[in-house]
């Protein structure tokens, strides 16, 4: 067998590894492992390639090869290492969009090499994708990583005519890929490149913070098939395979996502979702009466309770209070309470964002049980304790038809015999949408720090 | 020529059916993990970057692919580690009636790491 087809043999174990992977990242009890085969997959790949010719050549350049890689590793291992579980949003956006960067240069830096010979106009043209795909991924990940890092306003950003000129920005990339087409210049393929910089740009602004991991899920599916357009250009199967692979499952979880949250794609990336609150909205709502308990009313509450129902949202991460809310589920379970954490699928700013905060806390997976088995139990439940979350158990979900959130499903608070809501303030959710549930007769009102609260909590219900 | 491209087509095409018959039935709270995953997965454009600085002639092909080489190892390392570190919490259901014994025997093994 000849070197050249045992590297094309070892990429396709390569290939076959990152099915597997996919596959296995669907089910709970593999997803580590499938993780893992995937990362050896990956490895194999990269060791066979050292041993790749090309041009009828070794590798060139091989320690360059290796220092690239070392500066890599160094900066990659401690930040995915030691970055707080709740930054996991941004950090994927930035993994993904130097991925994107990646992709579009290799485009760019194949096209460079090979213009000399003439390429056929099928091979510029995929230069030239990879290159828009690619680029808009980076931009497009950068703005994502900014918003939810808040770098910058995580509200939508508008400005008068915006889709228009969207639009026009849009048309002047693709007139730009019909000129390269035709004259093959390469001035033009750094046009296109600073064209589909501001792209990605101008296309990631008017989307609003909460919607932005269904905008990453998005970007991410971009990033694959920038990699599969790469992977056309150099004649690499293996590219071709991972990169649709990526782009094709990237933009059904993109679907699913967007499902999740009761709205389509299109709604979510071209309607500034979020931008259009009430005009102050504490104004009107600090008026209306609420009722507002202290933590031993609370405690006292959750004494006469049999089953207590956790409803957590971002909000606890924030505040840091998983440990003590798992302390305070413990303490309950001691006393003979049926403990559950009802998880909406957004939970959090990612769907499953949540079963990884709470399942860091050490709380049993088993525990976690999903929106519709929920809001069953709910209905059983003596106590529903919001913690953190508001959006997601926004009754105008159900009820408003011209609420923002109208037709998103949520966890149904109000199904329990008492409801309990921890707040730091009257303020509105991430989508900066008012919740009728805070006026909800049975709601109590529990203000101050999730973490304080939760742990006078934990005191009061050990005492009695 | 044309056949090569008709090749590269027909992978192509068969990994867009694979790729979503693969997580047609995934649950939500795997949502995220999965999405890590498969931003580490496309990573593989080490294997290109490698390829196109191996094969540089002019310096701004060898600067570059070097960048390239950079990004794409930020991308597949930091995807991986990022998921793993996902589903490290993931972790089943251990038996509550004697938390002392059991978390000796799951801490031991996670040392020989890093």
């Amino acid at each position: 067998m000849s070197r050249g087809t045992l590297i094309d043999l070892l990429y396709l174990v390569a290939a076959l590894t990152f099915v597997l992977a996919l596959k296995g990242l669907g089910s709970p009890k593999r997803a580590r492992h499938g993780n893992m085969v995937a990362a050896a997959g990956m490895l194999l790949a990269i060791v066979a390639t050292f041993f790749n010719r090309v041009d009828g050549h070794p590798l060139h350049h091989v320690l360059l090869i290796v220092l690239g890689m070392a500066v890599g590793l160094v900066v990659a291992v401690p930040t995915a290492r030691f970055v707080q579980m709740t930054a996991m949003p941004q950090l994927v956006a930035i993994f993904n969009g130097v991925g994107g960067g990646a992709a579009c240069l290799v485009s760019l830096t194949e096209f460079i090499h090979i213009k000399s010979t003439k390429p056929a106009t099928y091979v510029v043209l995929e230069v030239l994708l990879g290159v828009l795909i690619g680029t808009v991924s980076f931009s497009g990940s950068a703005i994502a990583f900014a918003k939810l890092q808040e770098l910058m306003t995580g509200r939508p950003v508008t400005y008068a005519g915006q889709q228009f000129i969207n639009a026009l920005i849009g048309a002047a990339a693709l007139a730009v890929i019909v000129m390269a087409l035709v004259t093959s210049s390469t001035a033009l393929l750094w046009v296109l490149l600073a064209v589909a910089f501001v792209l990605g740009i101008a296309f990631v602004l008017p989307i609003g913070g909460a919607d932005v991991p269904v905008l990453i899920s998005l970007l991410n599916s971009f990033t694959g098939l920038a990699v599969a357009a790469s992977g056309f250009t150099l004649g690499s199967n293996l590219l071709i395979v991972a990169g649709t692979l990526v782009g094709a499952s990237g933009t059904l979880l993109t679907m699913l996502m967007s499902k999740a949250m009761g709205r389509s794609l299109p709604n979510i990336l071209f309607s500034a979702f979020g931008s259009v609150v009430t005009a102050g909205p504490g104004s009107g709502a600090e008026q209306r009466s609420v009722r507002s308990g202290t933590p031993e009313d609370v405690a006292v509450m959750l004494g006469f309770a049999s089953r207590v129902v956790f409803i957590p949202g971002y909000g606890l991460a924030v505040a840091q209070a998983q440990n003590v809310l798992r302390e305070l589920a413990e303490n309950l379970e001691k006393k003979g309470v049926e403990v559950f954490y009802a998880i909406h699928p957004v939970a959090g700013r990612m769907p499953g964002h949540m079963n990884v905060l709470l399942a860091e806390a050490n709380v049993p997976y088993d525990d976690l049980i999903e929106m519709d088995e929920a809001n069953s139990e709910l209905t059983t439940a003596d106590v529903a304790i919001v913690v953190g979350a508001n959006d997601t158990v926004n009754p105008a979900a159900n009820d408003d038809p011209g609420s923002p959130i109208y037709g998103m499903p949520i966890i149904h608070a109000d199904a329990a015999e008492n409801v309990i809501f921890m707040k730091r303030s009257m303020r509105p959710g991430f989508a900066g949408i008012d919740n009728e549930l805070l006026y909800n007769p049975k709601t109590t009102l529990v203000f101050g720090d999730a973490k304080d609260t939760l742990t006078k909590i934990v005191a009061a219900v050990k005492a009695s | 020529m044309t056949n090569l491209l008709l090749q590269y087509a027909t992978v192509f095409l068969l990994s867009v059916f694979v790729g979503i018959e693969i997580i047609s039935k995934v649950p939500s709270i795997l949502h995220t993990p999965l999405m890590s995953g498969s931003n580490a997965i496309h990573g593989v454009i080490l294997v290109g970057s490698m390829l196109i600085l191996g094969a540089a002639n002019t310096h701004a092909e060898e600067v570059l692919g070097f960048l390239a080489v950079i990004l794409a190892t930020l991308n597949v390392v930091g995807g991986f580690v990022v998921t793993d570190r996902m589903l490290e919490m993931f972790k089943p259901r251990t038996p509550r009636a004697k938390p002392g014994a059991s978390t000796e025997a799951s801490e031991h093994p996670k040392g020989g790491e890093a």
